[in-house]
């Protein structure tokens, strides 16, 4: 940029400083970083998708598939499933949440993380699981004729593995919501003396309206594009998410498999827009001041509260043990005698150590690079001036992994980099290409956890090192990343969490070398040996616990360090 | 007690007239004009010239423009027209980082992770200067704040007060020459407030810094401020000391928005005479620009009044009834109905002493002057006359 003054047409620009050059040059590898490998992956899908075998421009997939006569039946499938999911997901995370918020029940923490435990295991913990408890020769098989049902295979086995995987994603976002609460609106109520009926349905719900209509999408959206969940349970049961699998791995019908994968990306689409809207209203509501509920002791309530916490904990938990007992039990359910024999064969025998400890490099690569490229992302997006045009694209595109199901960013991503005219077609296949993957899948998370605490810091520190001459970069590192620490710390830890359990982005990118537990454990499942996969699937889940508690007590310890200020008193 | 004060006046009128003879310009704005991407103009043409070490107060209503203005000087946002000279030199381009200016922001934006030294040092030690002269220049600062033993605590430590005057100390370190606050003391209770006005006017004074400050408050702008620009809908509505801006407001918003005013509608009569309800009110100094039969306006502050002892001879001489009597502690403000205005209620300021000694109580009849020599015209419209 040269050093004249710059002139454009509506007035004048400020000469760029070096810190200028910094911020616009990091910025837009960002925004390249973004466009590269979400934009371009999706325009890979639709071109694929538009295109015929010989690549010339014809819709005669959509033709195709639009012709299937199971078409119409499996995209219903896919809804009303999805709906139900939600349906109970929803109301069962709220009561949970509400009991966490507004109850002096005991031991509200150990709930929380008993409710949370289902994010560590990958999705097909949950389908093993109560197979294991339902299937056809479950514990609890009887059961199922109560309620009229012959068999778990099919929807209300999806069902309900799915509400177990979703319920922790639903109770987050409750939580957030009823936290909100302006304790002063219940004074209010109760000085004009108004009944707990009518404040719930004049406070309480109005003001989680948000976070309701927030979690149902992030319900719907998760349930429609799992294919992990129906592909072992679901037995012949048809969903879009299984249809698409099954085109590209099984038929190797890339044309085919891309048609499905728009029709995928629509009632995603569709409710990340509602939630995008939703969103902006919650922020509105969070930055008002408000003095936060306080609950009060009501011996009935918290009674009947606590019992019902318990008892979704003794469920959650007893999906989670099922699949770790499964995994020490010789064979289900004829001998019951304990054994490590199922992690041998899966570690040694199954040669799936390398799957586990490939695993654990994604998470510990994603963690890292995940963590620098998010929160710098953010930090540039949040706190710097300049390049105004490419600032709105920034922010949709840090919005916009959100709403691209796993498996259609990894059929983009094979698309788009195994096309041999890609000159990054060098990525195909490796750890790095996952490790992208997992990044962009899980970017919009992370970046609003960056977002929400650096909006925390003052909106000035930027301008006052500039009026004492101090660069940008100096008072980032200085203040801004050691007062954002803890925020930067949960965001590695998610990264790490979530590359350990993701399943449905990865499953086409992965080759021999890069094999992951979460692709292996759908594999040996397909093969009929469950022990091993619980096996597996038990080894994450107990892995990243591991994990999160050394990472508890590290951050302490560098908590206690970096955050003096934080608890230095007050006058 | 009026004279003691037309004393002071002319006392500050002279002192008034050496500085400007002697003050020369340090920075000039010329012509600046800021439309944002939304189309909104919060600068419509801003001509302001601000003089060595003085303290120039930027006075309006929110929205107006002021801290817009501010920012432009800054360079924290660009002007869409216009340019800055600082010292002969245009700055109107440079970035933030190659202007020279320190700033204090109304959230003081102190870096809460650093110590109180720290963040007074955080300027110097970016300049590579030895350890021994930081450490001394961050002590001379502190000591200069009145806060010598906090170095070593965190800014959320302190009190409000004390975090805005080691925003002071951080913005003064590096010896700006110029130094901008932008509402630095609507973010502190009121008697902080008054304590801190006096400090900072006190060590801007020491120090012969330059310095423009931002406010909505016309008090403190009034207790602060060497000069002060009005501002009002992106404009510079009147540049004046305090006592030109009370006395002589330029315009009806200046006169609104300093201090309280009545209006009373009028027409001119010719001579300096305008009718006023069924009184002829007379008004001393230059109203002859307005034309026998116009509409006009006459502004009259609370405090331009004589009441009884003083009424011998002089003019406007009205009767009235108090309506409503305002304690505000050592004087109070009473409404009251005039007579020869069918009944329009004119806010009057008593004194203490004058409530007692005149009987000002609600139901009471007082007789009143107007003093003809504090009546402003301003047209109907709303110019200045």
């Amino acid at each position: 940029m040269s050093s004249e003054a710059l002139r454009t047409a509506g007035g004048r620009r400020l000469r760029l400083s070096r810190d200028d050059l910094i911020v616009r040059g990091v910025l837009l590898a960002v925004v390249a970083f973004l466009v590269l490998f979400l934009l371009a992956p999706m325009a890979a899908i639709f071109l694929r998708a538009v295109q015929d075998n010989d690549g010339n421009f014809s819709l005669a997939h959509f033709a195709a598939h639009l012709q299937t006569p199971s078409l119409l039946r499996t995209i219903w499938n896919s809804v009303w499933v999805s709906g139900t999911v939600v349906l109970i997901s929803v109301p069962m995370a709220f009561v949970f949440a509400y009991a966490l918020t507004r109850s002096c029940a005991p031991l509200k923490s150990t709930f929380r993380l008993i409710a949370l435990i289902p994010l560590l295991a990958p999705s097909l913990l949950a389908a093993i699981a109560f197979i294991q408890w339902f299937g056809n020769q479950g514990v609890l098989k009887p059961l199922l004729g109560w309620v009229g049902l012959t068999t778990i295979y099919g929807a209300p086995g999806i069902i309900i593995a799915q509400v177990y995987n979703t319920f922790p994603h639903a109770l987050m976002i409750l939580l957030t919501a009823l936290s909100l609460a302006d304790g002063r609106l219940y004074e209010a109520a109760d000085s004009l003396d108004t009944s707990t009926l009518r404040k719930f349905f004049t406070i309480t719900l109005p003001s989680c309206k948000y976070g309701l209509i927030s979690a149902v999408t992030v319900v719907f959206i998760y349930v429609i594009s799992d294919f992990g969940v129906p592909r072992v349970i679901g037995g012949n049961f048809n969903v879009l998410a299984v249809d698409v699998y099954q085109q590209v791995v099984g038929q190797q019908n890339f044309g085919r498999g891309a048609v499905v994968g728009l029709l995928l990306l629509i009632p995603a689409v569709v409710s990340f827009v509602i939630d995008s809207r939703v969103r902006r209203k919650l922020h509105a509501q969070l930055s008002a001041r408000s003095v936060p509920y306080a609950a009060k002791p009501r011996r009935g309530f918290d009674a009947l509260m606590t019992a019902y916490c318990v008892l979704v904990c003794v469920l959650l938990l007893a999906v989670v043990g099922m699949a770790l007992w499964t995994s020490f039990i010789k064979l289900w359910p004829y001998d019951l005698s304990l054994t490590l024999r199922h992690y041998k064969f899966a570690l040694i025998e199954g040669d799936l150590a390398t799957a586990y400890t490939n695993s654990l490099k994604l998470g510990a690569y994603t963690a890292v690079f995940g963590t620098l490229t998010v929160f710098v992302g953010a930090y540039l997006m949040e706190k710097t001036r300049g390049l105004e045009l490419v600032r709105p694209l920034s922010h949709l595109l840090a919005m916009l992994p959100m709403a691209v199901p796993g498996l259609v960013l990894g059929l983009g991503y094979i698309l788009f980099f195994n096309r041999p005219d890609n000159p990054l077609n060098f990525l195909y296949a490796t750890m790095p290409i996952l490790v992208l993957s997992v990044i962009i899948r899980y970017y919009t998370s992370s970046h609003l956890t960056a977002v929400t605490a650096l909006k925390q810091l003052d909106n000035e520190f930027e301008a006052v090192s500039a009026s004492l001459k101090v660069p940008f970069y100096k008072t980032f590192f200085r203040v801004t990343l050691p007062v954002c620490l803890p925020a930067v710390l949960d965001i590695a830890r998610y990264f790490f969490v979530v590359s350990m359990a993701t399943l449905s982005g990865v499953v086409f990118l992965y080759s021999h070398d890069t094999v992951l537990a979460s692709v292996a454990i759908l594999n040996l499942d397909g093969a009929g040996k469950t022990g091993p996969a619980a096996a597996l699937a038990s080894l994450i889940v107990l892995t990243s616990a591991a994990v999160c508690l050394l990472y508890s007590l590290a951050t302490r310890v560098l908590l206690l360090k970096t955050q003096a200020w934080r608890s230095a008193g007050r006058r | 007690m009026d004279t003691a004060l037309q004393g002071a006046l002319v006392d500050e009128a002279a002192g008034e007239a050496v500085r400007e003879a002697a003050a020369s310009t340090t920075l000039s704005i010329e012509g600046v004009h800021k439309r944002f991407d939304n189309h909104f103009v919060a600068l419509q043409h801003i001509d302001l010239q601000v003089r060595q070490s003085e303290m120039l107060c930027l006075l309006g209503p929110s929205g107006c423009g002021k801290t817009t203005l501010l920012r432009i000087i800054a360079g924290l946002e660009t002007q869409t027209g216009g340019r800055i000279v600082q010292n002969g030199r245009d700055i109107s381009l440079l970035p933030p980082r190659e202007r020279d200016y320190g700033i204090v922001f109304q959230s003081y934006a102190l870096f809460p992770n650093l110590t109180i030294a720290q963040n007074v040092a955080y300027g110097l030690v970016n300049r590579k200067r030895p350890k021994a002269e930081v450490q001394a220049r961050v002590d001379e600062l502190l000591t200069l704040v009145g806060l010598a033993t906090s170095g070593d605590r965190y800014p959320g430590q302190l009190s409000g007060g004390q975090q805005q005057r080691i925003a002071l100390a951080r913005a003064l370190a590096t010896a700006p020459r110029l130094l901008l606050l932008d509402e630095p003391l609507s973010a502190l209770d009121a008697l902080e407030r008054i304590r801190l006005r006096g400090e900072i006017r006190c060590l801007q004074r020491q120090l012969g810094v330059t310095t423009i400050m931002v406010t909505h408050d016309q008090e403190e702008a009034m207790s602060m401020a060497d000069r002060i620009a009005v501002i009002n809908h992106g404009l510079v509505e009147q540049v004046g000391s305090p006592q030109d801006i009370y006395e002589r407001p330029a315009t009806p918003f200046v006169a609104d928005f300093v201090g309280k005013v009545n209006v009373l509608p009028a027409v001119a009569l010719g001579g300096g005479r305008f009718r006023a309800g069924r009184i002829e009110l007379q008004c001393a100094g230059d109203c002859s620009t307005h034309a026998p039969g116009e509409p006009v306006r006459l502004y009259l502050r609370p405090e331009d009044r004589a009441t009884a002892g003083a009424l011998d001879g002089a003019a406007n001489r009205v009767w009235g009834r108090v309506s409503k009597v305002e304690f505000l502690g050592g004087s109070c403000m009473a409404e009251m109905c005039i007579d020869e205005l069918n009944g329009q209620p004119l806010h009057i300021y008593f004194s203490l002493n004058q409530l007692h000694d005149l009987g000002v109580r609600v139901g009471a009849r007082l007789e009143l002057a107007l003093r003809s020599d504090r009546i402003r015209v301003f047209d109907a419209k709303g110019a200045a006359q």
